[in-house]
């Protein structure tokens, strides 16, 4: 794991949005971790979180307030130009969650698709642009006929696939999915996920994998960071973190989703966490989770706990775990 | 013996929508017994959520109309039931959660407005008297400071406190059926377990039968003692929880539980289910899901199935029942109970 190549590396990366004179609402406040060539990074947490705010700072859809993302030992956080951008769009993609919301309606599916190879000038002819749409058609599962057709033509599913048709066209490097099959029913969520890891298997793609189903997460992600209220919590290998959650949060987010099979359910030991999440343009002091934690203690109000390593690929923000602090 | 408090007996919904007759309920038989909680799940398109606003007489009419079946509560067939005869029935002995909490409430009412509607129609109450109870109510559901709160709108409530609101509004007359309708699905999962805890806290309290409209196995996993597995507008197989998960019969269910990855085991590729649910403006005329079933056969395309009775409790209508049918194995992950 450690010799792994970089590919992305996000540093102390923030994203604060004016809501009134007064209030500042900070969605991401001081998030890191990497991402290694040809890994699935999940990213998890509830609504508010601010994981989808990170993937589309990431890629620029908004423009970070602090912090470094280094893609490829190239800093695409700073000011880029017109041309960066391009660049990075060419090698950095997304798939969107709504698949309703995220295709032009008056557009056609091999127009939709081809917009990024017309935009980067990647294919040279009409043929070509054609063959190429076809081609990607065909990758996730769809055939030629469709590429004339319009979005409304389309089920959920099938819209998903146009989704990562066009994503897959400029043949990116890294690709964000956020919440990729939310909108979709059980049977062809698999479908999805099942097309997604087959492309990263083909292809060596990168995921950021940011979705609120754990489980579906677990399935797909090398390793998984728990996003709460602006902040990483934890972040570790996938079954790492499932076997031995070291954050409280991500013990009661674990805990709380129920599982497919009624003996566990049955004997299962649920952690409850009282309360809603509070808002995020007046986030509690110290440690964001210290209003929800059944451990918190008076340091967790005054302090904010530590990004640190506790064990090689084991992150966690959290004074329970970290030893040089004293807990009251 | 639990005694039968609901049956539903070949109901069959129709929308005439753009000059199509679309087919949402084909023909569902089930029943409900006193204090259970009996959930249904399928996809968007089965028809669970159909067949749930007609057991409340919620189907506009039109485009919407029941063509066929009867639906008997308490001895008495609701289907022939005037708007007049719902509204003495609605919130007092069958109520219902819905799936979004944010439209569910009226926006220009205060919630304990909300509330003691039902209790001032249904029970007669007096306004004080209905405030009280509200307040109650609210602290049932476990919304902290209910005495100020009764005077607050929907917008001041969060996502999972309006959840609560809902409830409180759905149990306020003590009904004997409770239909919750995809009740968690907007809701995040740690607000999701309290909202699950609540609602079994409750039936615990009041016996209340609930039906529980889901996609999540998970949340039927943690709620349910039956289920019925909807495709299609049918019921394709039903049976105990145990039954259901452990032992199901029909390939569907299979291909529902084997393309959910599991939390606690390894799961190296997912079983998708190929293809898309059918159009039921032009049903299929045999079993529904033939088209995306790995083990379909002539008969299959040709002709609906019929139930084939597997115990006492457990059903499922699937032509590999019948003893023509070849020895079809289910999928290795289906049955493997535990850890």
């Amino acid at each position: 794991m450690a010799d792994k190549e970089k590919l992305l590396e996000v540093k102390d990366l923030k994203k604060y949005f004016k809501v009134s004179r007064n209030d500042t609402l900070k969605a991401v406040d001081g998030v890191s971790f990497d991402i290694y060539k040809g890994e699935t990074l999940g990213l998890v947490g509830e609504s508010g979180c601010g994981k989808s705010t990170t993937g589309r700072t990431i890629i620029r859809l908004y423009e970070p307030t602090a912090g470094q993302v280094v893609f490829d030992g190239k800093d695409i956080a700073g000011s880029l130009g017109t041309s960066g951008k391009k660049e990075l769009t060419r090698r950095m993609q997304m798939i969107f969650q709504d698949p309703y919301a995220s295709l032009n309606p008056r557009m056609m599916v091999n127009d939709i698709i081809a917009e990024g190879l017309d935009i980067h000038g990647l294919v040279k002819s009409k043929k070509e642009r054609l063959e190429r749409v076809y081609d990607l058609l065909e990758t996730v599962g769809l055939n030629k006929e469709h590429a004339s057709r319009y979005p409304h033509e389309f089920s959920g599913g099938q819209r998903q696939r146009i989704g990562i048709a066009r994503a897959l066209a400029v043949e990116p490097d890294f690709i964000i999915a956020d919440e990729p099959i939310s909108a979709l029913d059980v049977s062809i969520q698999a479908q999805v996920v099942n097309l997604l890891q087959e492309l990263q298997e083909k292809r060596g793609l990168t995921y950021l994998f940011i979705a609120h189903d754990l489980s579906m997460v677990k399935h797909i992600s090398d390793r998984v960071g728990v996003m709460y209220l602006g902040n990483m919590a934890e972040l570790a290998t996938s079954d790492e973190l499932y076997d031995h959650p070291l954050h409280p949060y991500t013990q009661a987010l674990l805990s709380a989703i129920p599982v497919a099979d009624p003996e566990i359910e049955r004997s299962r030991e649920r952690i409850i966490l009282k309360g809603d999440v509070p808002s995020p343009i007046n986030p509690p002091s110290g440690c964001r989770f210290r209003t929800r934690c059944p451990f918190a203690k008076a340091v967790c109000a005054e302090i904010r706990p530590n990004w640190h390593e506790v064990e090689e690929g084991h992150w966690v923000a959290c004074h329970l775990h970290d030893d040089s602090v004293t807990m009251g | 013996m639990m005694g039968k408090l609901l049956e539903v007996k070949n109901l069959q919904v129709q929308f005439d929508i753009f000059g199509a007759h679309v087919q949402a309920v084909r023909g569902v038989t089930f029943e409900l017994n006193k204090g259970e909680t009996l959930a249904i799940v399928g996809e968007s398109g089965s028809g669970k959520s159909v067949t749930s606003k007609a057991l409340m007489g919620l189907i506009p009419n039109p485009p919407g109309k029941i063509k066929e079946g009867q639906i008997v509560f308490e001895g008495k067939d609701l289907v022939a039931n005037t708007e007049k005869d719902w509204m003495k029935l609605r919130g007092k002995d069958i109520s219902m959660i819905f799936q979004d909490p944010m439209t569910a409430l009226n926006p220009t009412m205060k919630v304990g407005k909300q509330i003691m509607e039902g209790l001032i129609l249904h029970q007669h109450m007096s306004k004080s008297q209905a405030r009280e109870r509200a307040i109650d109510l609210l602290r049932r559901v476990g919304i902290p400071n209910p005495e100020k709160r009764v005077e607050e709108y929907p917008h001041q409530f969060s996502g999972g406190m309006r959840q609560r609101v809902v409830i409180a509004i759905a149990l306020a007359c003590n009904p004997k059926v409770l239909i919750a309708d995809e009740p968690t699905t907007a809701l995040d999962v740690t607000i999701q377990a309290q909202i699950l805890d609540l609602m079994r806290d409750i039936q615990k309290d009041t016996g209340t039968a609930i039906i529980l409209i889901t996609h999540d196995l998970g949340v039927v996993a943690n709620m349910a003692q039956r289920v019925a597995v909807m495709y299609g507008g049918k019921i394709v197989e039903t049976g105990t929880l145990d039954e259901i998960f452990y032992n199901p019969k029909h390939p569907y269910t299979w291909g529902l539980l084997s393309s959910m990855p599991k939390l606690h085991a390894k799961t190296d590729k997912l079983q998708a289910i190929p293809g898309t649910p059918p159009d039921l403006s032009n049903p299929p005329k045999g079993c529904p899901f033939a088209p995306r079933c790995p083990y379909a056969m002539k008969v299959c395309v040709d002709q609906m199935p019929a139930y084939t009775h597997l115990s006492e409790t457990q059903k499922a209508a699937c032509w590999l029942q019948d003893e023509r049918a070849p020895k079809v194995e289910p999928p290795k992950t289906i049955g493997v109970g535990g850890e």
